[in-house]
């Protein structure tokens, strides 16, 4: 339990977000309404993506530095985990942009930066299930990884801010400027955030025991 | 290896959160199927008729219910990995 704290942190968190998120006033602008309130959760979904794939980044550095199995499995889940946020955040973004912009999809350059640079991560998975070798799709997709990542973080975050968008925190846009403001939402978007990013670190950490347990009952099989 | 396991089939633990979570969830379903449909109330007025309250109960239920799920499965790895550590 001690070295679970996290856990447990993240369950308190998810449930006041839920209930917060709901009940705390938010401003009244025109055009959001209460769909504001998206804000603490598809934003966050973003946030724990760029935080879980930093992880996954991070280990496959250190698996070119010392190759062990357990490296990449760390990388390859965190970078799993770090797709699926990333899918549920262009998801939920594309909801709400129908009931905002008005359209599920508009060619806005923070909307596809974010589908290419998700269909880059994407073509990590497949060019991982292309090689047999262990060895040689662990080193290969370490450095595509570190690749992926260079890319990808540009296309989300500082291509769409050097143009016109319509989407907050891109271009010129002052849809958001009064929750900048607001210190009510900050009271639930802040937990909010934390909240998802550790759920994502907890997905990830599932996965990599599970596939630390089948390598390790593999291994005994061969043995 | 098998007969180390003494942990409750899989299916059965998932059964079991399953019943409790329509247990908790279908009381609430009724408040729902009950609710006036003449003037639709939207939280704008009163938060309390807008029944914002029941989408926040659901909300949590579900959110619990996953939550409860990752840490049963969290518990099931962590014996797991104990077994397959004193097995060596």
């Amino acid at each position: 339990m001690k070295r679970n704290w996290w856990k447990a942190l993240t369950v308190i968190l998810l449930l006041y977000v839920a209930v917060a998120g709901l009940l705390v006033p938010v401003p009244r602008l025109a055009i959001l309404n209460e769909s504001i309130r998206n804000l603490y959760f598809h934003v966050p979904m973003w946030f724990g993506m760029t935080a879980i794939l930093i992880a996954s980044v991070y280990y496959s550095v250190r698996y070119l530095r010392t190759p062990t199995a357990e490296f990449d499995i760390k990388a390859h889940e965190a970078a799993r985990t770090g797709i699926l946020m990333g899918c549920v955040g262009l998801a939920t973004g594309s909801i709400w942009a129908r009931y905002t912009w008005g359209a599920w999809w508009t060619n806005d350059p923070k909307l596809n930066g974010a589908a290419v640079a998700m269909l880059i991560y994407g073509a990590y998975l497949v060019l991982r299930s292309s090689f047999t070798d262990e060895q040689q799709r662990a080193r290969v997709s370490s450095i595509y990884n570190i690749f992926a990542f260079a890319v990808a973080m540009p296309l989300f975050y500082i291509l769409p801010r050097l143009t016109d968008s319509l989407h907050p925190g891109a271009g010129g846009n002052p849809a958001f400027a009064r929750y900048d403001l607001d210190s009510d939402m900050r009271l639930v978007f802040y937990p909010a955030v934390i909240g998802w990013t550790l759920l994502a670190f907890w997905v990830a950490q599932l996965a990599t025991r599970i596939s630390v347990l089948k390598l390790k009952v593999y291994e005994k099989q061969l043995a | 290896m098998k007969s180390n396991l003494r942990s409750p089939a899989p299916g059965a633990l998932m059964r079991n959160g399953l019943l409790l979570l329509l247990a908790l969830v279908l009381p609430v379903w009724q408040a729902l199927a009950q609710a006036p449909t003449a003037q639709p109330e939207m939280a704008e007025v009163l938060r309390q008729n807008g029944k914002i309250y029941v989408v926040v109960a659901v909300i949590v239920v579900v959110l619990a219910g996953l939550l409860l799920f990752l840490i049963s499965l969290d518990r099931k790895l962590s014996r797991l990995e104990k077994e397959v550590r004193e097995e060596r």
